[in-house]
């Protein structure tokens, strides 16, 4: 338990050149719900591309005392990391339960698989009441609506057992009440797992985060509570713009400062 | 209720049509081209798994059914000419005997075993080696088609080993049976009949089994089944060898049935053949893919008894016009109806297709 966490050291990631993500240290510890901020453009999602091993990248990313890069993706996924993307992306031709059901299955045997389910296995049943699709289990995931998507992706990371949870944008799109119950649900499931959001929705961030990084061209540019960071003036520099900034046109850009 | 039972009961249907109804009322003849038509649906079984199913775009199932048709016509040939003997086609064209990669084949059991494993192994190299490197779509369809077009290039520019362009033919006897015997004939249909229901249960297995499930999903998102753990070119690469196993069964049990394997069976042209029923039949469905494969060798054979070239542009248009007006293959149009005439929907939606009807 104690090796869980995610310790992120010189991590680059260059396309062509273009230096997307730019020696990035960041350490996340779990029972922490990190989110990852910063203007379009910033490397956010970039970064958790190369955790996860779609992207190629130097330096390294250790997570539970292992080396993360250089592995592929399938590996990366069966040390007990998982992810979502901005666009929810279910397998919409199958139910509910299928979709769960093969998130829990990558330690089956050829045997299991060749067989038929029978009845719903404990940690799909869990999962299901954990994100609130009990009642939607064999309705097939694309007629789910776009917030339960999301939560669909939530419920397969956890019967995946991932440990370390990295969320594109979760709440993109969703209304005010589909937000506060995905919170609830992140903070819920991050109790003892190490959960990272990369997110655009100040309010949400301020509402739910325990810690926030803020990315900025690639940069680690402030770490620290929500607080820290809304009151850091290179951060309100990189929002708002040069100059010194009213208490007003920070609340409007990073949140109400609580 | 009836759902349950209808899959059992199409099952039984198949079964009375195929072993008592067919050869009663078929002359041999007759009969014999059901048989053909039967390999043809052995193989397309295989395709709707794999295309169907698992969004493999095979065009090149020929090399596997090949595979399959010359190892059992190498093996019939071996022993019409007895023991240590020379097939008659080898010594009219050379005096070097049998080469040495025939000799294994003059073995009954050699040559099943061949049968059974021969293609699949073939399809597990080649299906990891572009798999693994993400070959999919468009670019795996072109180099099956292309390993199709090797293959049969292979078959004609090799005269003394597998008969050239000719192929080989002339068969007299199937394991000691002869060939000539309308009972032995009768054995041989029901023989295949009976492997077409084999793999028709094997895939509805494995349609409703987990694996089933986890194809799909890497039909519909390989790269999000990635990020579950699961490398999706293992999981490909099964229903591409069972596929190429059923291609294989289906090529052996056509030699003794036909009389006659050549490269024209085995290249392109014959490879997209044996596609257009699937298509045409309903891809994703347990069923469709054979009723779609036998309707497709049937018009074939009736219509070009009556317009020997005009077939083939009927073939050619019925698969375009299926691919553009009804991709689900006729298949999809009874899904509708049921679907129509079942009683509204309540909160809960209809599920997705899933298996045969």
């Amino acid at each position: 338990m104690q090796q869980d966490y995610l310790e992120i050291s010189g991590l680059t990631v260059s396309f062509d050149g273009f230096v997307a993500v730019d020696g990035v240290d960041l350490s996340v510890l779990p029972g922490d719900l990190r989110f990852l901020i910063g203007p379009n453009g910033a490397g956010k999602t970039t970064l958790i591309d190369a955790v996860s091993g779609l992207v190629p990248a130097t330096g390294s990313v250790r997570y539970g005392g292992h080396e993360l890069t250089g592995r592929k993706v399938h590996r990366i996924a069966r040390l007990g990391v998982g992810r979502t993307f901005q666009t929810a992306t279910v397998f919409e031709e199958l139910t509910v339960l299928q979709n769960l059901d093969i998130a829990a299955g990558h330690r089956r045997g050829p045997l299991t698989l060749a067989r038929r389910r029978k009845g719903v296995p404990a940690e799909v049943e869990q999962a299901l009441e954990t994100v609130g699709l009990t009642e939607l289990v064999d309705a097939p995931a694309g007629v789910l609506a776009h917030g339960q998507k999301q939560w669909l992706e939530i419920g397969m990371l956890l019967v995946q057992d991932a440990r370390l949870l990295m969320l594109d944008e979760p709440v993109a799109g969703m209304s005010a009440e589909e937000k506060d119950e995905t919170g609830r649900l992140l903070q819920r499931i991050g109790a003892d797992r190490t959960v990272v959001v990369v997110e655009h929705d100040m309010d949400f961030m301020r509402s739910f985060a325990s810690s926030v990084t803020v990315l900025h061209a690639g940069k680690v540019l402030a770490e620290g509570s929500v607080r820290e960071v809304q009151a850091d003036p290179r951060v309100q520099e990189v929002y708002l713009g040069p100059g010194h900034h009213s208490q007003a046109e920070v609340e409007t850009v990073l949140g109400e400062v609580s | 209720m009836t759902k349950r039972w209808a899959v059992p009961a199409a099952f039984a249907v198949a079964a009375v049509l195929l072993f008592a109804v067919a050869p009663l009322a078929l002359s041999p003849f007759r009969l014999d081209q059901l048989g053909r038509y039967l390999c043809f649906a052995i193989v397309a079984v295989g395709i709707g798994l794999a295309w169907g199913r698992g969004g493999m775009l095979t065009l090149g199932q020929g090399v596997f059914f090949g595979i399959g048709a010359y190892l059992m016509a190498m093996h019939l040939k071996l022993a019409d000419a007895g023991a240590d003997g020379t097939p008659d086609f080898m010594a009219l064209i050379s005096s070097d005997g049998v080469p040495w990669w025939w000799e294994p084949f003059r073995s009954e059991v050699v040559t099943l075993l061949a049968i059974l494993l021969l293609p699949a192994a073939v399809a597990a190299v080649l299906g990891l080696a572009t798999f693994r490197r993400k070959v999919r779509g468009a670019y795996f369809a072109i180099l099956s088609q292309a390993l199709a077009a090797a293959f049969a290039i292979l078959l004609i520019g090799n005269p003394t080993g597998t008969g050239g362009s000719t192929g080989l033919s002339g068969f007299r006897g199937f394991f000691g049976f002869a060939l000539s015997d309308p009972a032995n004939r009768l054995v041989l249909f029901c023989t295949t009949a009976g492997v077409l229901l084999v793999m028709l249960a094997l895939v509805r297995q494995l349609m409703v089994s987990r694996y089933g499930e986890l194809l799909v999903a890497c039909r519909d998102a390989e790269e999000r089944v990635r990020f579950l753990g699961y490398d999706p070119a293992n999981v490909k690469t099964v229903a591409f060898v069972i596929a190429a196993f059923m291609a294989g069964i289906a090529g052996a049990l056509f030699v003794p049935i036909v009389g006659i394997v050549s490269p024209n069976d085995v290249g392109i042209v014959p490879s997209i053949g044996m596609l257009i029923g699937v298509a045409i039949g309903g891809r994703t469905t347990l069923f469709g893919p054979a009723l779609g494969a036998i309707a497709v060798a049937w018009a074939g054979s009736t219509l070009s008894e009556q317009f020997p070239s005009g077939w083939t542009y009927a073939q050619g248009l019925l698969f375009m016009l299926v691919i553009a007006f009804l991709p689900g293959g006729l298949a999809s149009l009874a899904w509708r109806r049921t679907r129509a005439s079942a009683p509204a929907p309540s909160a809960q939606p209809v599920p997705a297709p899933s298996g045969g009807n």
